[in-house]
């Protein structure tokens, strides 16, 4: 931890505007640290999101471009898949963000509870959101075959005819999202374990002291106090929910039919098929959905939380 | 960690609850991990069954040379890729997150509000897939290695700012003061005093970083298509046609690629846990 002091001068002399400008003009904290990351930004993020909106407007070929107004976003709505799409986005991230924040919570007040093979158990719930996607959805595809699969194997043994999980259109989409928390909740419960170990010891020995049984220290301490581990898995998951994509083209394509197709799966969809302007515009949808549910949530999720 | 029990059960319900818990761990949890290593090693004619069954012959070694061999050697080919992506990004990412972060964190300016609010955005907005394709190609970069590299800094940025962001304030700025007194001007200040520190918070960025590009699938199948520069993932994307009779070779190729995280797992287990607690929550 020595501050380096071996060679004062050179610096100086190659930075001679500094001492000459003083004290009170130099400071060490360059603008150009900025740089090389703001090129990057700029050029791969900025341009092609501001881009969007002007050629979410257009036919497009990539080389060139016909403005048609929002003749995209008329057929987007009209087309009755696309909107099936734009309905599951929103049923899949809610569902999956909900069963995200009940799951992680109870897991993580589990798992700091006084329980056998603790650290096992943590690290067997978080594993899987270290496995590739794909890797999860071939598999879970594999287990849910309707008649060969695991799963319904299993349910047969105690009587229950399973259903085709991945087959079955009033299924598909459901099950997607089974496999999305499977791989998902163990990060909800990391940060979920994260906010409960920082609530202070004390808390909870007054309210034994009071008499209050676990329960009541459950709702009445460890569910308010980790309100800031709630605000991150909730927006945390939605984002990942709305956006998701990798899960359910490994698993179903957005089939069968369109019933599990997602917005980011019509826009990989369209973008096969060379409708870019289209594709495009779905990307502009994604935006605005991702926008207008994420920002008032995070703005109303944290300002209640100061008023606490 | 260890001194975190909260909810104090009788002794008599924690062991019931703690049976509760291992057991349906084991069927949720690690089943489904079994069932991936028993059809691994599976020969191809009892893969097929789809059963947890107990193989009948261990064709290990078969079925690794087998899926190794496929479509000329495409997951070695894919295993170099996906390493030198993973590498350079995250390289990229450490080195220029921190820097941003560093001076965003210490340098007040009437620009913060703007930049911390370009650093969310990258969070939260989805990126326009088609039009960054346009800028790739304009540039020359399309369906290039390096364009993908630059693509998955570009989209990592931001969550790597605010971590170092966090961890900067933790430094005490009378560091940064004895360091320009005796001369150092911003490269020294920053890569001889600064980076160093951020040790703890760096390790947490290459683990979680390198695991979500390694495991990243959508990027490199929009920005660099093609067998030839396939990464591990796209390989399982790219067998599943190919193997769907064959699903030894699949669940071998979907176990090899699960290896590096695994590693990456078991080597920084408590780091990640860590690094989450003191960086990204109470960031």
């Amino acid at each position: 931890m020595t501050i380096t002091s071996a060679r004062p001068k050179s610096r100086s002399e190659s930075n001679p505007a500094a001492p000459a400008a003083g004290r009170r003009f130099y400071t060490p904290y360059s603008f150009w640290f900025y740089l090389p990351t703001a090129v990057i930004y700029a050029v791969l993020f900025l341009i092609p999101t501001f881009a969007s909106f002007y050629y979410s407007l257009t036919r497009w070929t990539l080389f060139d471009s016909n403005f048609i107004g929002f003749d995209n976003f008329v057929m987007f709505f009209q087309e009755p898949a696309l909107v099936k799409g734009f309905t599951n986005t929103l049923v899949f991230a809610v569902v999956t963000s909900g069963s995200k924040v009940v799951l992680g919570l109870l897991l993580a007040v589990l798992l700091t509870s006084r329980i056998v093979g603790r650290s096992y158990l943590r690290s067997v719930v978080f594993f899987p959101v270290l496995v590739s996607t794909i890797g999860v959805g071939l598999t879970f595809q594999v287990l849910m075959n309707p008649e060969r699969g695991l799963i319904n194997g299993a349910l047969g043994v105690i009587g229950i005819d399973g259903p085709g999980w991945l087959t079955d259109p009033s299924w598909a989409l459901m099950s997607l999202a089974l496999v999305d928390v499977w791989k998902g909740v163990g990060l909800a419960t990391l940060i979920y374990i994260a906010g409960i170990v920082s609530i202070p010891r004390e808390y909870m020995e007054a309210a034994r002291v009071d008499g209050a049984g676990a329960w009541d220290s459950f709702w009445r301490i460890v569910l308010p106090l980790s309100r800031p581990a709630t605000v991150t898995v909730i927006i945390l998951s939605l984002i990942g929910g709305l956006r998701s994509f990798e899960l359910i083209w490994a698993m179903t394509r957005g089939g069968p039919g369109f019933t599990s197709d997602v917005i980011s799966s019509v826009i990989y969809k369209q973008y096969q098929a060379g409708f870019y302007g289209l594709s495009t515009a779905g990307n502009v949808i994604l935006f605005l959905v991702v926008t207008l549910i994420v920002l008032p949530l995070n703005w109303f999720l944290n300002r209640k939380e100061v008023n606490l | 960690m260890s001194t975190s029990e909260l909810v104090n059960h009788r002794p008599g319900r924690s062991y019931l609850l703690s049976a509760v818990a291992i057991v349906s761990s084991i069927v949720v949890f690690v089943i489904p991990f079994a069932f991936i290593a028993l059809t691994a090693v599976k020969d191809r004619q009892q893969s097929a069954d789809l059963d947890f069954a107990w193989p009948n012959q261990f064709q290990v070694v078969q079925n690794f040379i087998d899926v190794v061999k496929a479509r000329d050697y495409m997951l070695v080919i894919a295993f170099i890729n996906s390493t030198i992506l993973t590498v350079a990004s995250v390289a990229g990412m450490v080195v220029l997150a921190a820097m941003a972060g560093f001076v965003l964190q210490r340098r007040k300016s009437r620009w913060n509000p703007f930049i911390n609010f370009l650093v969310l955005s990258g969070l939260i907005i989805p990126p326009a897939v088609v039009p960054t394709i346009w800028v790739l190609q304009r540039l020359g970069l399309f369906r290039t290695m390096p364009g993908l590299i630059l693509i998955e800094i570009a989209f990592g940025l931001s969550f790597c700012i605010l971590l170092f962001r966090a961890f900067v304030s933790t430094i005490p700025r009378e560091l940064d003061e004895a360091a320009i007194i005796d001369g150092a001007g911003p490269l020294r200040l920053f890569f001889g005093v600064i980076f160093p520190l951020l040790r703890s918070v760096i390790i947490t960025v290459i683990v979680v970083q390198s695991v979500a590009v390694f495991n990243d699938f959508v990027n490199p199948l929009y920005f660099l298509p093609g067998d030839q520069n396939a990464t591990v993932q796209l390989t399982l994307y790219n067998f599943q046609s190919q193997f769907s009779t064959q699903y030894n070779l699949l669940f071998m190729n979907i176990l090899l690629i699960t290896i590096p995280p695994l590693i990456m797992f078991l080597f920084f287990n408590r780091k990640i846990v860590a690094g989450m607690t003191s960086g990204a929550i109470k960031g």
